[in-house]
């Protein structure tokens, strides 16, 4: 699982059908010191989280299990919302 | 899931049988800025988009759940149009 920050959402009207009502949410993963790492994707929403909040999701098929028996063509679900997360670092800082 | 707009179209007359009547179209992946990122990518089309389309992309052992690909051997399939996206300014 990775962390990212919510940064927007997506409206899609026409979809496949196993889709509806599915909340469609942009993240943009974070790395170690919350700054933006790597590219932006677009996961289906299973916590209820909304823009702005730090989130965890999962990759792959794992990502439609929260709609279990459905089978949802997802490969990116946010599993957690994160109140907060901290590194420590250890030896020396470069 | 990716953002991607799609570009083009592929025609393969030579295939494997299960993806026979299945629509396969060029997709350039982009960020929720319009952006392109990324090498194309050929996805299976279950939505009838079009090309100019900005869509949304499944990719792995997900894109098999999509309606009508049941044991399809495709790792990327469009499942929706997308009508609008929304970032914040953070």
């Amino acid at each position: 699982m990775q962390v990212a920050r919510v940064i927007g959402d997506v409206v899609s009207s026409h979809k496949n059908p196993a889709l509806q009502g599915l909340k469609l949410l942009v993240l943009q993963p974070l790395g170690a010191a919350h700054e933006p790492v790597g590219r932006t994707l677009v996961a289906a929403d299973a916590m209820g989280a909304g823009i702005g909040e730090i989130v965890f999701f999962v990759r792959g098929r794992e990502a439609s299990f929260p709609w279990l028996p459905a089978e949802v063509p997802v490969d990116a679900g946010i599993v957690g919302i994160v109140d907060h997360f901290d590194v420590v670092r250890s030896g020396r800082q470069s | 899931m990716i953002l991607a707009k799609v570009v083009g179209t592929v025609v393969a007359t030579r295939k494997d049988p299960r993806l026979e009547s299945q629509k396969l179209m060029v997709a350039r992946p982009m960020d929720p800025g319009g952006k392109p990122e990324g090498v194309y990518l050929v996805a299976v089309d279950t939505v009838d988009a079009g090309v100019g389309e900005t869509v949304l992309i499944v990719s792995g052992s997900s894109a098999r759940m999509a309606a009508g690909m049941k044991d399809c051997p495709v790792d990327a399939a469009i499942v929706g149009i997308i009508d609008l996206i929304e970032v914040s300014g953070a």
